[in-house]
């Protein structure tokens, strides 16, 4: 054992580019985004508490949210984590191209996003406000920390966007690549729990 | 090879890990111990401001009809009081001591992340001083450290203080959060070589299963906490029943995150027994398996049991059994651990000093509060006593007996290593007896005042309840107990200024911490210490190993694998940097903003976190040779 350990803390034998196993940011990025999903965890339910202690759902004067604007949203959303995974896959080869490309479209996507939501909003905004009901307060603190989280994950995209076109990444080096991508399927992944809660749920 | 025909190399070591003292350095540095270090002296600040607290209010009730303080006041004292002894000062200091000890104990040169630990304190230093200065102008939280609405909600609480609360908690939050996170990784990732996860030192169990607490419990409290403000800023209705909002929710969430929190404060304080425990009984501590089975146990119970604070408050019957059963569950691997413990100095030969006698002590204050617990279990007993004096002598048994005890115990442990100085024996006894009697003579007597029917949280009481005497004997104890405590402060500055110079290993400790000098340098080991059993001081090939083995060159640390603890590579260390600083800064900026109403001042500020973080994290530009481009 001791024999094995000294060769391997040989500094030569350390010097290997890629180590191997998950890095320490993974382990940080997962645990990160598994307390930020027990975040939203908390606020979904807080939403169905409210709810089944309540009569009508939504409540008297509130209508169903409507569901064109948010499918669309959904179908812009959803699909933005493939160019992130075809763009890691890329930079895994040294393809920056692919990178630069594939972080461009899931740029384009959340924007598209973002803007159907504040679209979504002004009309919403018309009829019920954050002040008007506990519904209220709670769908639009859920969509809009959502919004938020999509906004931060932008501007990490935004960001590795930025370096990418400087050339920081490639086959060797691209774990920042790695981990934001974590972060996007993430944020991907919880607007498919609040689409489902927030939207689908009260109509069933 | 080795590191005693080898001075070069650890002159060089030295050169790259060392930080010289300067004012810049102080504020730059990422070294885990100083980094640890300033946790524990800030939180141990923080412990002396809310003790005093704690002794004003205790000054007011010790006669009937006293007008120490208004009742104004005295919500403010008590409520600062819980509030700072849970949040600023227990979960901070367990941080101090695991920041300090981790990489110590796993044989690593840094936590994971030493700039996002840097980060961590700061916030915490940040927060801790806004809530403590909003005691100075007289508008501190006032609503308990539970906070319950619809008392805290407006209309019933105007003025800043429930603001201060909220937003303070939440910015708390970070730093309690991402430190949580480093602790995982780093004992995940930063192990020596050897130690597989069945050889991982018990404290660094409870540490982990803390973190993994704190991930899952903590959002709960923040979801609260920035609901309670958008209620109480934006007009929100999450806890207004008459706009379709629900008071229970606050508790619910709260205690979600409340009772395992309990385990957050409690559990790195078993840690620290199991951790001390073995030197002065010369043997490892019994049933290792059992032990940490019992710490992973607790953890994932304590969620399942918050309904247990919520008795009173009328819920369905059924879910009052369910709850009242899990609560009786979790004595269960608490009673693990405690028979391992006593069975540890049975079979052991005990070397008495004063570190042990914290133990001793906080196992019979332990048991007595986790004895009223079980208590507090059975529905109709907690429905008798709750909100009386005897849930206050219950947490303080469970809080200041199983956290406080321990705690002392590992600072006298560990002052050693920490200061490379000794204390002196015979003034930590004083200070042990003092605090021991001082301690049960104030909180003992509250249980019977609490039998007698006295609320908690009340400002003072009239003469002819029969509740003088037992008031009057608290206050008595709690002047012993702030004594001692006293005594615990002086033998530490006397050990720092005056101390005989600590050996590397005083107690032939077990641990990789005793294998390193004391105080440790800045790279922790010269050579990575490989692992071959739970007790890696107490054999040969790995103290033969740090004698002789071969140094490890450069700002760089080793990674193994996840379970088995097999050798990855290395990564090179982040090197200090004012970055955490000042992104620290810019969130409280966000957190000022948001207080005093001025949202430009946080908008502001967020864009200072983005800048700082988006400078943090930028990559450096590479090569395409260097980067890997195909």
């Amino acid at each position: 054992m001791t024999a094995v350990v000294e060769e391997a803390t040989e500094p030569r034998a350390l010097a290997s580019e890629m180590p191997a196993g998950r890095t320490t940011g993974w382990w940080g990025m997962v645990m990160f985004v598994t307390t930020e999903a027990t975040v939203f965890a908390a606020l979904l339910g807080s939403y169905f508490y409210i709810r089944f202690q309540s009569g009508q759902w939504p409540p008297p004067g509130i209508e169903d949210p409507k569901l064109t604007k948010v499918v669309i949203m959904t179908a812009l959303l959803l699909p933005s984590s493939v160019p992130v995974m075809w763009a890691e896959r890329g930079i895994r080869k040294g393809q920056r191209w692919r990178l630069r490309a594939g972080l461009t479209i899931t740029l384009v996507l959340g924007l598209g996003f973002l803007a159907m939501q504040a679209w979504e909003y002004s009309e919403d905004l018309k009829k019920h406000t954050l002040t008007t009901d506990a519904y209220s307060s709670l769908f639009y603190t859920i969509t809009g920390f959502h919004g938020f989280h999509v906004a931060v994950g932008l501007l990490m995209v935004g960001w590795l966007l930025a370096a990418s076109l400087r050339g920081s990444f490639g086959y060797r080096r691209h774990e920042r690549v790695r981990l934001t991508a974590i972060y996007w399927h993430f944020v991907d992944l919880v607007w498919v729990a609040i689409f489902l809660s927030l939207y689908l749920s009260p109509r069933l | 090879m080795s590191v005693s025909t080898e001075p070069a190399k650890l002159d060089q070591l030295e050169q790259e890990w060392g930080e010289r003292p300067s004012l810049h350095s102080w504020f730059s540095t990422v070294d885990h111990k100083r980094i640890g270090r300033r946790y524990m002296v800030t939180a141990g600040i923080f412990f002396i401001i809310a003790g005093l607290d704690a002794m004003i209010m205790r000054t007011q009730l010790a006669r009937p009809n006293a007008t120490v303080l208004s009742p104004e006041e005295y919500d403010q004292l008590f409520t600062m009081h819980g509030t700072a002894m849970i949040f600023l000062f227990s979960t901070p200091m367990f941080f101090g001591f695991g920041n300090f000890l981790v990489p110590l104990m796993i044989g690593a040169r840094d936590m994971a992340f030493p700039r996002l630990n840097a980060f961590g304190y700061w916030v915490f230093a940040f927060a801790g001083i806004v809530m403590f200065s909003s005691q100075l102008v007289g508008k501190a939280p006032d609503g308990g450290w539970f906070g319950y609405v619809p008392l805290t909600d407006k209309p019933y609480s105007s003025g800043i203080n429930l603001d201060v609360y909220s937003l303070g908690l939440l910015f708390l939050g970070v730093s309690t959060t991402i430190g949580a996170i480093n602790f995982i990784v780093t004992a995940l990732k930063m192990r020596a070589p050897g130690m597989s996860l069945n050889r991982v030192p018990l404290f660094v169990w409870a540490i982990v299963a803390t973190s993994f607490m704190v991930i899952f419990a903590l959002p709960a409290l923040n979801v609260a906490n920035a609901m309670l403000f958008l209620d109480r800023r934006f007009g929100a209705h999450f806890f207004d029943p008459a706009h379709g909002g629900n008071t229970l929710l606050w508790q619910h969430l709260f205690w979600i995150f409340g009772h395992p929190d309990v385990y957050i404060i409690v559990m790195p304080a078993l840690g620290i027994v199991s951790a001390v425990l073995p030197a002065f009984c010369r043997r490892g501590v019994v049933a290792y398996p059992l032990l940490v089975l019992s710490i992973v146990t607790i953890s994932i119970i304590s969620f399942g049991v918050w309904v247990h604070h919520m008795f009173a408050t009328g819920l369905p019957q059924l879910s009052y059994s369910f709850f009242s059963a899990a609560s009786t569950l979790i004595t269960i691997p608490s009673g693990i651990q405690i028979f391992a413990w006593l069975a540890t100095m049975l079979r052991g030969r005990i070397v008495v000093r004063t570190p042990f006698l914290f133990l001793v002590g906080f196992i019979v204050t332990f048991v007595l509060g986790g004895f009223t617990g079980v208590m507090f279990a059975i529905t109709a007993f907690d429905q008798q006593v709750t909100d009386s004096y005897f849930v206050v002598a219950h947490f303080h048994y469970v809080l200041f007996g199983g956290a406080v005890f321990p705690m002392l115990a590992g600072i006298y442990f560990w002052l050693p290593k920490i200061t490379g100085k000794m204390y002196a024996e015979r003034l930590s006894r004083w200070a042990f007896w003092l605090i021991f009697l001082g301690f049960n003579t104030t909180f003992f007597p509250m249980h019977i005042s609490g039998l007698l029917g006295m609320p908690r949280r009340i400002y003072s009481y009239p003469g002819d309840l029969g509740w003088d005497v037992w008031n009057l004997i608290s206050t008595i104890g709690a002047y012993i107990l702030a004594a001692g405590l006293l005594l615990v402060l002086i033998g530490v500055i006397h050990a720092v200024r005056r101390g005989a110079p600590a050996e590397d290993d005083p107690w032939g400790g077990d641990t990789l911490e005793w294998g390193t000098a004391s105080p440790p340098p800045p790279y922790n080991f010269a050579v990575v210490p490989p692992v071959h059993g739970l007790h890696p001081m107490w054999d040969e090939r790995t103290t033969t190993a740090l004698a002789t083995g071969k140094v490890l060159e450069g700002h760089q640390a080793m990674t193994t694998s996840e379970l088995d603890g097999q050798v990855e590579g290395t990564i090179e260390m982040p090197e200090e940097s004012l970055l955490p600083l000042a992104a620290a800064l810019a969130i409280l900026v966000v957190v000022l903003g948001l207080l005093w109403s001025w949202y430009w001042m946080a908008g502001v500020g967020a864009l200072f976190v983005f800048g700082t973080v988006a400078r943090w994290l930028w990559p450096p530009e590479r090569s395409p040779e260097e980067a890997g481009v195909a």
